[in-house]
């Protein structure tokens, strides 16, 4: 019995420690934006100044847009294109899937450094100029491999007579597609989508290493200004973390409430 | 009646192992035609090939008169009732039987008051907006034959329709299908393993075993004329005697020769001799053809199967008369309770 108490009084205050290990130093970022000084370390009173200067700021509102832009066009390619690969692989054969399967889970294991300076060499030797493109293309690379990985569980599940069915019934391939395969792995697709965003987001490795021309994500902003001592960093990586928090709010919270609203129109329906 | 379906020398291969080997049949218009035959014996196959979801690896399917072998499953005057349903788990039981009409783009009007009228047909109105995972599976085969029946096609292919309904409802599904097919005019081609409901229902019965035909015909030139031991052991309860033909209308089985109605076998062909339990009537020893005991009784509802011990073979008797173990009794049946076969070539 006391073993027990005692057991469980170290995993809490283990559990606690861990978590105030984790999220103290953003806390504390998050705290220090509102800073009315310039001190990073000495607290002077409320203000949102740093926040002003932020929005002020042209080359932080460029980093944003690019930030912001780079994640959507990644988002959007990255999950069109991860869906078809995973509908084409699971409809081919068994060896060929695994191999794909495997290829395919080597990229998110890979260190980012290693992703990155690939990708360097790979752009630098087709002799693509370093900017927008680039850093675009590079999103849509590593994000894709994260929605294969969502959607193939979807498709395993899936009844392998409904495409036929819908055929059947006149519909062309595509239409298929579109009316029945696709709302059946929504969930996979939608949660594949959410991490695609929030990888690209808050990368910064490989972002660093493929850009040029000026063109700068958030991430590589921050760096840059890191240097030099500014809290108006701090207010970024704030707005930053929010964003991260709410997408990841989001992947988890959506598809409870989805059945919860099934659930519910069930029983709805229930009553005749 | 006028051919609308031709197989021509269906081959089928799936990774070396020959699963249709050589069909050819013919299936008219407004025919009611059923595929019978044991689990795995290429039912599906052959569904499959005609619905255009796989391709045969040799042979040609003719629809109308024109080869239809590179048409898409999508562009064919077919609808499949699957054997699995297939319904689409994302939709109500509406949309699912609403899905063929809205990808023709019917008017949204005619599309609800046909797919009323199928729900009141396969008998699930006041069923539109539920959800198709929350049925029983006798209600989604149901939902299933009204999605394939709405688009009013040219044939229909069910895939066991009626595999998950319990006795009586299936009994009535059987009587309304056959209904819908004499009021629609449609081609049926049904698929079942299950002989009684082959017999009940069907214009034409092909009985399929291991990728081939074994005979095709009306229900009763099926039942009262097998062609071969695997028909009259598949369709029915049958005893099957070896015998040798002597000329025509005389067969020799059991050491004794008997008058029968068969003609056109060689003199003393060896042959296959089939009596049906309910033909062979149970008589006073000394008025019997055939004299054994009886070797035990089963009760079967509507009759008693006795089971009569003979000096060869035993047989199977089926009669509504009482009877005990152990008593001596005569066998008696009319010549024309005879089938005589001829030994297959391919055993
Ligand atoms: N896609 C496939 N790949 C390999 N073999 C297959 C495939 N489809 C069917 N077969 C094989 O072909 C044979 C016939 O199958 P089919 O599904 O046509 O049988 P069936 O007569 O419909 O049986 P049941 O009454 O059990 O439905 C089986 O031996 C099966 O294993
Ligand atoms: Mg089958």
């Amino acid at each position: 019995m006391i073993k027990n108490k005692t057991g469980k009084f170290i995993s809490n205050v283990y559990l606690i420690a861990m978590l105030i290990f984790m999220y103290l130093p953003i806390i504390y970022m998050c705290v220090f934006s509102f800073n009315s000084s310039r001190s990073l370390t000495r607290w002077t009173g409320f203000s949102t100044q740093w926040y002003e200067r932020l929005f002020s700021d042209y080359t932080i509102g460029e980093a944003v847009y690019y930030t912001v832009l780079v994640a959507l066009l990644a988002t959007i390619f990255s999950t069109i294109i991860g869906t078809i690969t995973a509908i084409g692989l699971s409809k081919s054969r068994y060896v060929i899937r695994e191999i794909i399967t495997n290829i395919n889970d080597l990229p998110m294991m890979n260190p980012d450094i290693v992703t990155a300076i690939g990708m360097m060499l790979l752009f630098a030797s087709l002799g693509l100029e370093k900017g927008f493109m680039t850093m675009l293309i590079a999103h849509i690379t590593f994000c894709t491999p994260y929605v294969i990985l969502n959607v193939m569980p979807k498709l395993r599940g899936l009844d392998p007579n409904i495409a036929e069915a819908a055929m059947d019934l006149g519909a062309t391939p595509f239409q298929a597609l579109i009316q029945v395969i696709v709302p059946q792995i929504a969930p996979g697709i939608m949660s594949g989508a959410l991490i695609a965003f929030t990888m690209s987001i808050d990368d910064f490795v490989i972002s660093y290493f493929v850009t040029g021309n000026g063109v700068k994500n958030i991430s590589i902003l921050v760096y840059s200004m890191s240097k030099r001592l500014n809290p108006t960093i701090n207010a970024l990586s704030t707005i930053m973390v929010s964003i991260v928090t709410i997408v990841l709010v989001l992947i988890n919270v959506v598809p409870v409430i989805n059945a919860k609203m099934k659930n519910k129109k069930i029983s709805e329906e229930g009553n005749y | 009646m006028r051919e609308l379906i031709q197989f021509r020398n269906i081959v089928k291969e799936f990774d070396g192992q020959l699963v249709l080997k050589g069909i050819n049949l013919d299936i008219c218009e407004n025919e009611f035609v059923t595929l019978l035959g044991p689990s795995g014996c290429g039912k599906t196959t052959l569904l499959r090939i005609l619905g255009g979801f796989i391709e045969q690896t040799e042979g040609e399917v003719y629809f109308d008169g024109i080869e239809i072998s590179n048409v898409p499953p999508y562009k064919r005057e077919i609808n499949t009732v699957f054997q699995r349903y297939a319904l689409f788990p994302h939709m109500n039981v509406f949309d699912n039987i609403a899905f063929g009409l809205n990808i023709k783009k019917e008017n949204k009007d005619v599309i609800k008051q046909k797919v009323t009228k199928m729900l009141k047909l396969v008998g699930l109105e006041g069923y539109e907006n539920r959800a198709v995972t929350q049925m029983s599976g006798g209600q989604q085969q149901r939902v299933a034959i009204a999605r394939a029946l709405v688009n009013e096609p040219m044939v229909l292919l069910l895939d066991e329709p009626l595999g998950a309904l319990d006795l009586k409802l299936r009994k009535e599904m059987q009587v309304e299908l056959k209904k819908i097919q004499k009021e629609v005019g449609i081609t049926f081609i049904y698929v079942t393993h299950d002989q009684e409901e082959a017999l009940t229902m069907s214009d034409k019965i092909v009985v399929l075993n291991e990728g081939e035909i074994q005979q095709i015909g009306s229900a009763t030139d099926i039942y009262n004329e097998p062609e071969n031991e695997f028909v009259a052991k598949f369709i029915g309860e049958s005893n099957i005697i070896d015998g040798i033909m002597l000329d025509d209308y005389r067969v020799v089985f059991f050491d004794k020769e008997f008058e029968c109605v068969d003609y056109g076998f060689h003199d003393n062909e060896p042959v296959d001799i089939v009596i049906r339990p309910e033909d062979i009537d149970i008589v006073d020893v000394e008025k019997g053809m055939i004299k054994g005991t009886v070797k035990s009784i089963l009760f079967k509802g509507v009759h008693y199967e006795i089971m009569v011990e003979t000096e060869h073979e035993d047989l199977k008797v089926h009669t509504t008369d009482v009877s005990e173990v152990g008593k001596e009794v005569g066998l008696s049946f009319f010549p024309e309770d005879i089938h005589v076969m001829s030994k297959m070539a391919a055993y």
